[in-house]
């Protein structure tokens, strides 16, 4: 195994080996009594669940509408995200009147108004998204800010020197130096745009992993409510992998 | 290889030819920055002429306007009094005859070493082929074969401030303007990097303008030397260097080098002084404010 090899193996294995410590932990002290097994199923009973959840709840459905939903949200935060946050670092005056007002959006319980995005966008996918959008959009809008306006002067001098077009300036030079900044913009947008769309699922009861929560958790079955939301961590897991891939191919040298 | 004397001739010559033959032409230029303080003159009625394939350096304390001038050729600073021009053509705003190297680390980090060297070649619009062929061969002119796939990461700091010479000389500028680009160095990397300026100098028959505060670093480059005062930034001096050509670091062990370097501290030193005062000044007058 070379040395490279080796530095990435050895963090995924320890973080593998304590996630299963962590469940072997929990299995143990729910058999001994130390957690009452009536709110927290054992996690040997969750993986039983598996099975019944895929085939008797159309998963692979649930799964794709989720997903798809986020992806849609995802999609919109980055491309709106992006813009706005380049329109609010070249309009200083914009961005002065406007800042505070990005991040206190960013910390507000957006989710609360979903009756308003169901009068506006009736019972669909689409206010799921809507709600999914907002919520995750702030922390674009501001990570974008962040990384603009933290690329180096001297590379800015670089492209001025070399006689660059406003627009060439932006796609060579500070794009793509504000890319690693943006990109942690994205994850954190996308993390705020999953909790969303999976609690507005939850909240009105339309289709996707949330409302197979609320379902299984008002039937009483707690080992397929813990599995169901395992697959939500997948979408998560499947989302920060696409996230990351398209980082890498943006810019190999992150 | 030229003699001492036809070096000297050369460097003679070099000195005479008046604003008709020269490249680059500064003329009476002034710029003045408004500050807290009040009104701050950073530059201050500057004239002088870089004739075709001469190595010019400016030299002068931290604080007296050196790179301020920098930035008025460059073109990337404006509202100055004077006028610049390039082979008789009046410079406004950056100037594609003009080539600059900055004293910071200015690589594009998201790209490798050739990419780097290719930029100014993409931006021109050349095809890629031909623009990574053509960066190739600066690549190699600045010694940095075999490192075209890597990162500005995976190098050191003399080798990416070699990819960003290479970069600017890609693009074939008619003067290069470099602001102390080996200030970040250690001292023996900056001498064994001002051996390949000199032979890359030599080889393009480059014109270059130095701006540094490193005297041996312009006495072991430079044709002629041009001493700035302490602020507001004045033309104080020119000396020439009649040192041969072509010429390596060996030569800052000579004794003639060892004179120039004695003359232009003798100039500098009082400018220096000045500098420090000034400074020490500033630092008590804003211990007494806080």
């Amino acid at each position: 195994m070379t040395a490279a090899a080796r530095d990435r193996a050895v963090p995924f294995a320890l973080g593998l080996g304590a996630l299963l410590v962590f469940v072997l932990a929990a299995e143990v002290l729910i058999r001994a009594g130390a957690i009452n097994r009536f709110i927290v199923p054992m996690p040997s009973q969750i993986a039983a669940s598996f099975g019944r959840v895929i085939l008797e709840e159309d998963i692979a459905g649930r799964f794709r509408l989720t997903f798809l939903e986020a992806f849609t949200a995802g999609v919109m935060i980055t491309v709106v995200g992006v813009l706005i946050g380049l329109l609010l670092y070249r309009v200083a005056l914009l961005r002065a009147a406007t800042e505070t007002w990005v991040a206190a959006l960013a910390s507000a319980p957006t989710v609360l108004m979903y009756p308003l995005f169901l009068v506006i966008f009736g019972r669909s996918a689409w206010t799921i998204i809507m709600m999914g959008f907002v919520a995750g959009l702030p922390p674009v809008i501001l990570k974008t800010i962040e990384g603009l306006s933290g690329t180096r002067r001297v590379l800015i001098d670089v492209g001025r020197s070399f006689k660059l077009s406003p627009m060439q300036l932006f796609l060579k030079i500070l794009f793509p130096a504000a890319l690693p900044t943006i990109f942690v913009g994205v994850r954190l947008g996308l993390i705020f745009t999953l909790i969303n769309v999976v609690g507005v699922e939850f909240l009105i009861n339309f289709g996707g992993l949330g409302q197979l929560i609320n379902d299984l958790a008002e039937r009483y079955d707690l080992p397929g409510t813990y599995a169901a939301i395992s697959f939500v961590i997948l979408v998560s897991v499947v989302f920060f992998i696409i996230t990351e891939w398209i980082e890498r191919w943006l810019r190999p040298a992150s | 290889m030229a003699t001492a004397a036809t070096s000297q001739a050369r460097a003679q010559d070099a000195s005479a030819i008046g604003p008709a033959d020269a490249i680059l032409a500064v003329d009476n230029v002034s710029k003045r920055f408004d500050t807290p303080e009040g009104p701050l003159v950073a530059v201050d009625r500057m004239s002088f002429t870089v004739s075709p394939g001469e190595f010019l350096a400016v030299i002068g304390p931290s604080g007296c306007g050196k790179s301020t001038l920098f930035n008025i050729i460059g073109g990337l600073l404006d509202g100055y009094d004077g006028r610049i021009t390039v082979a008789g053509e009046t410079v406004s705003g950056p100037h594609a005859a003009i080539g600059m190297i900055f004293q910071e680390e200015s690589t594009f980090p998201w790209r490798t070493v050739i990419e780097n060297v290719a930029f100014p070649l993409e931006i021109a619009g050349m095809p890629k082929a031909e623009r990574l062929d053509k960066a190739q061969r600066f690549v190699k002119l600045v010694g940095l074969d075999g490192f075209e796939r890597r990162y500005p990461a995976e190098l050191s700091g003399g080798m990416r401030q070699r990819v960003s010479m290479a970069r600017t000389l890609a693009s074939e500028p008619k003067i290069l303007l470099m602001d102390e680009p080996f200030a970040a160095l250690d001292e023996q990397t900056r001498l064994l990097l001002g051996d390949k300026v000199l032979q890359i100098q030599q080889q393009l028959k480059q014109t270059t303008l130095l701006i540094t505060h490193n005297i041996t670093e312009a006495v072991q480059l430079a044709d002629r030397i041009l001493v700035m005062t302490y602020r507001p930034g004045k033309l104080k001096r020119i000396v020439e260097i009649k040192l041969p050509r072509p010429r390596t670091s060996e030569i800052v062990s000579s004794e003639a080098f060892g004179r120039y370097v004695a003359q232009i501290w003798s100039d500098l030193r009082e400018e220096a002084s000045r500098g420090l005062q000034d400074d020490e000044t500033l630092r008590r007058a804003g211990d007494h404010k806080s």
